[in-house]
């Protein structure tokens, strides 16, 4: 256990009764003062991790450290963690003020530290002026912001947030972004981030673990999770992909829609069978002669910023592309793409051997540039 | 036109329901007060209730009322509490308020039974060597069964409004740093507190007139204001005097009720 590192999952399952388990075998680090974000599909166990942080909920099996301390006991009171709820968690028989002081007053706080401090945390959340309404007069997107307020006012090591911006209008949505990210920052506090929002989750996060079926597919940084998708899950839950079969017939070689392409891949038994991914947003527009494949546009939905064009090849693979340029309907056109930009993706391929597999490619690199040296 | 008509005879069903069978019967009783034994008006029941037996009367009522709705909610809020927390919590309810149904009558007549000089209480306190014990018709089995008569109807509002509550709500105190009594007196109950009051509501306004109990069990030795009306019609015949008790028991009742029916707060 390093000292960077507050939270420490070890082998942690957690089950309801006889029904297989919403978390499987699950180990993890977070370090302190990082952006976290879980993200995941409606009922994959993101909220239940939370609650195994914040001490509602104790684990079936395996261990949780906190601050180099085991904490599987440790009553919820007694964690230097607060929350801000999926469904807010407000106390209705208080008012706003009530609300965001409740910990505070809790800890005996002076008055008029909490005073200041409340009021500090509601213009923090865009709330100046509401101090006095009850809760039941706080619109959706009010509360929630009421909740992030009375997580954040007590200032602890470690905030989690169960998808806090879910009912707040894009505009305010950014906005809180934004600033939920400085005040992390500025106050170096842990967060842990629930969100089913992938684009969420790549501008806020240090690090995004995806969890499908209560186990985490994969965890890294923004980038490494959208550049690498270690599966077709993670592919196609972080950002909208192309995905086809194929195979890696050498070092460096792949195979898909019956031509071969050169890439950055290496590592794999030769015509293993694989996944190949390529970003809409990788593939351009050309002719059908310039282009690496051939496709028919099939149709045409303008996205604001790009046109999302979707096309069949002649084996009826469909192939996403996001341009700049309009495409015209019913017409042939080619598709070129960089070597850069094909993924490929082992079959059945867990998060570790896909790491290893990655320093493999490091190593080589390594030695390589010593000899050059 | 129709809807309009029908509103209009459903709410002149409902008013004549209020007139018939309570306004009159309320305006009866303030009739009547205002009689003499003899049946010549005259304030002298008014200054009768006024006086020290009266007034002692009323505040005796007042106190056994209070004590019996303080044991009860004592015992009933940690019960509701409880069933709300085990698995098949609506049928262990009806279990409670099952005997609820029961005729009142008959579950005095099993207390006589099982306090009396030779029943159940008194051979067990002869096992646990503390001799035969005078139970029946003292102040403390009055309480007792009043307390056991109560607390199916104290319980159920509670259980009700604990049922209601959200469970996240506690796991937000507790992640506020709250222990698990503070978050009990500061969020659980606040939030149960209209259960509570219907729960004090059903208990304190029938405990104050309660008579058959203090012939029965206490053996005449309390006297409420419930009894005082009974004796004032039945034994003395001087229904101008229990119909003026009678309309000092209804403006408590109502004080009572207005005095519990705050605002109800809420999401
Ligand atoms: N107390 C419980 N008893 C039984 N099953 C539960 C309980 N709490 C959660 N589950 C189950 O655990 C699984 C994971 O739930 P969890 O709340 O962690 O999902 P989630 O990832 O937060 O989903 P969402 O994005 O919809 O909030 C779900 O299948 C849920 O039904
Ligand atoms: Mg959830």
């Amino acid at each position: 256990m390093n000292v960077a590192s507050i939270i420490q999952f070890k082998n942690v399952t957690k089950r309801f009764g006889n029904n297989p388990p919403v978390l499987d075998n699950v180990s993890f680090t977070l370090e302190r003062g990082k952006f976290y974000t879980l993200l995941g599909p409606s009922g994959c166990g993101k909220t239940t991790i939370l609650r195994l942080i914040a001490g509602f909920t104790e684990p079936s099996e395996g261990e949780i450290w906190f601050n180099g301390q085991k904490i599987n006991h440790l009553p919820a009171n007694k964690r230097q963690v607060n929350t801000v709820f999926q469904d807010y968690a407000l106390f209705p028989h208080l008012n706003v003020f009530e609300n965001v002081a409740f910990g505070l007053r809790i800890k005996k706080v002076k008055k008029t530290e909490i005073e200041a401090k409340v009021k500090q945390a509601l213009s923090f959340v865009n709330l100046d002026g509401y101090e006095y309404r009850e809760i039941r007069e706080m619109s959706g997107g009010q509360r929630q912001r009421v909740a992030i307020a009375r997580a954040i006012v007590n200032k602890p090591e470690m905030i989690l947030l169960d998808e806090p911006l879910s009912a707040l209008d894009l505009k305010l949505r950014t906005e809180m972004q934004y600033e939920l990210r400085e005040l992390q920052r500025r106050l170096g506090i842990t967060f842990v981030f629930v969100t089913h929002d992938q684009e969420e989750a790549l501008a806020m996060s240090d690090e995004i673990f995806v969890i499908n079926n209560g186990k985490i597919q994969q965890s890294g940084t923004p980038t490494d999770i959208y550049d690498e998708p270690i599966n077709r899950f993670v592919a196609d839950f972080i950002g909208e992909s192309n995905i086809v079969e194929g195979k890696m017939v050498e070092d460096y070689l792949v195979e898909f829609v019956g031509k071969k392409f050169e890439c950055d891949d290496k590592g794999f038994n030769a015509n293993e069978p694989v996944e190949i991914v390529i970003r809409p947003e990788d593939l351009e527009i050309t002719t059908p002669e310039l282009g690496r494949l051939q496709v028919r546009v099939d149709s045409q939905l303008f996205r604001g910023v790009h046109y999302e064009i979707c096309c069949y090849d002649k084996d009826d693979n469909e192939w996403l592309v996001h341009s700049t340029k309009k495409a015209k309907v019913g017409k042939e056109i080619g598709l070129s793409f960089d070597r850069e930009a094909i993924h490929v993706m082992r079959l059945g391929e867990t998060e570790e051997e896909f790491d290893r597999r990655l320093e493999t490619y490091a190593d080589k690199g390594d030695s390589a540039q010593w000899k050059v040296n | 036109m129709e809807s309009k008509l029908s509103r209009n005879l459903y709410s002149f069903s409902y008013f004549l329901w209020i007139v018939i069978f309570v306004i009159l019967p309320i305006l009866l009783i303030v009739y009547y007060s205002l009689f003499d034994i003899e049946g010549n008006f005259s304030f002298v029941n008014y200054q009768k209730f006024f006086t020290a037996v009266y007034l002692k009367m009323t505040l005796s009522s007042f106190w056994y009322a209070f004590l019996i709705t303080v044991i009860t909610f004592l015992i009933a809020y940690p019960t509701a509490y409880l069933l709300t927390k085990t698995k098949h919590k609506q049928f262990w309810l009806l279990l409670i308020i099952v005997p609820s149904w029961i005729n009142l009558l008959l579950k005095a007549y099993a207390f006589l039974g099982i306090f009396g000089t030779y029943g159940v209480a008194n051979s067990f306190l002869k096992i646990i060597g503390m001799g035969e014990q005078q139970i029946l018709f003292t102040d403390f089995s009055f309480v007792f069964v009043s307390v056991y008569i109560f607390i199916p109807f104290m319980i159920l509002p509670i259980f009700n409004s604990l049922n209601e509550l959200n469970p996240t709500l506690l796991d937000a105190a507790r992640d506020l740093g709250a222990s698990a009594w503070t978050a009990f007196y500061r969020v659980i109950f606040p939030l149960t507190i209209d259960g509570v009051k219907s729960g004090w509501q059903v208990t304190f306004i029938p405990a104050l007139s309660l008579f058959m109990l203090t012939r029965l069990i206490a053996g005449n030795k309390v006297i409420t204001l419930g009894t005082a009306i009974e004796q004032q019609f039945l034994v003395t015949q001087d229904w101008g005097m229990g119909s003026t008790i009678a309309v000092f028991l209804i403006l408590i009742m109502i004080l009572f009720m207005f005095l519990t029916n705050t605002r109800k707060r809420g999401v």
